[in-house]
């Protein structure tokens, strides 16, 4: 799977990795994020 | 979202804590809510996942932005199972 020059969806999560740093990582591999979100289920 | 885009272009990226929460949002993301009670009940989008630690995905992200930001919190997961996990899903539902 490539990540450059494919639309990403970030899920990210409180506890976890959280949205902005999926979108910072995956827009540095070349990617362009079309959604970014971070869930809380606390 | 998934909608509309071609999913050949689109994969989702997750940050989940665990591999049983990898597991579940892989799940629905590919087959639908397995719990049948959220608005992706038997909706199958069929997307690629993939969790931002598994080898993969990780090779593709700069050294220095993964150090920076990601390598903390992997230090805290258990990077095996959750690979182990999403990549089972993605083979199960292929």
């Amino acid at each position: 799977m490539e990540l450059k020059g494919r639309k990403v969806i970030a899920l990210g999560e409180r506890d976890g990795i959280q949205g902005g740093t999926l979108a910072l990582c995956a827009g540095e591999a070349g990617a362009q994020v079309v959604l970014e979100k971070t869930y809380c289920f606390v | 979202m998934a909608e509309s885009h071609s999913p050949g272009d689109l994969v989702v990226l997750l940050g989940t804590p665990t591999a049983e929460s990898s597991r579940l949002y892989a799940i629905t993301l590919r087959t639908g809510d397995p719990s049948w009670a959220g608005a992706l009940a038997g909706v199958a989008l069929g997307l690629p996942v993939y969790h931002i630690i598994e080898e993969e995905v990780k090779r593709q992200i700069p050294a220095a932005t993964y150090e920076e930001h990601v390598a903390l919190m992997e230090m805290a997961m258990d990077v095996g199972d959750i690979a182990s996990a999403v990549s089972a899903v993605r083979e199960d539902s292929a």
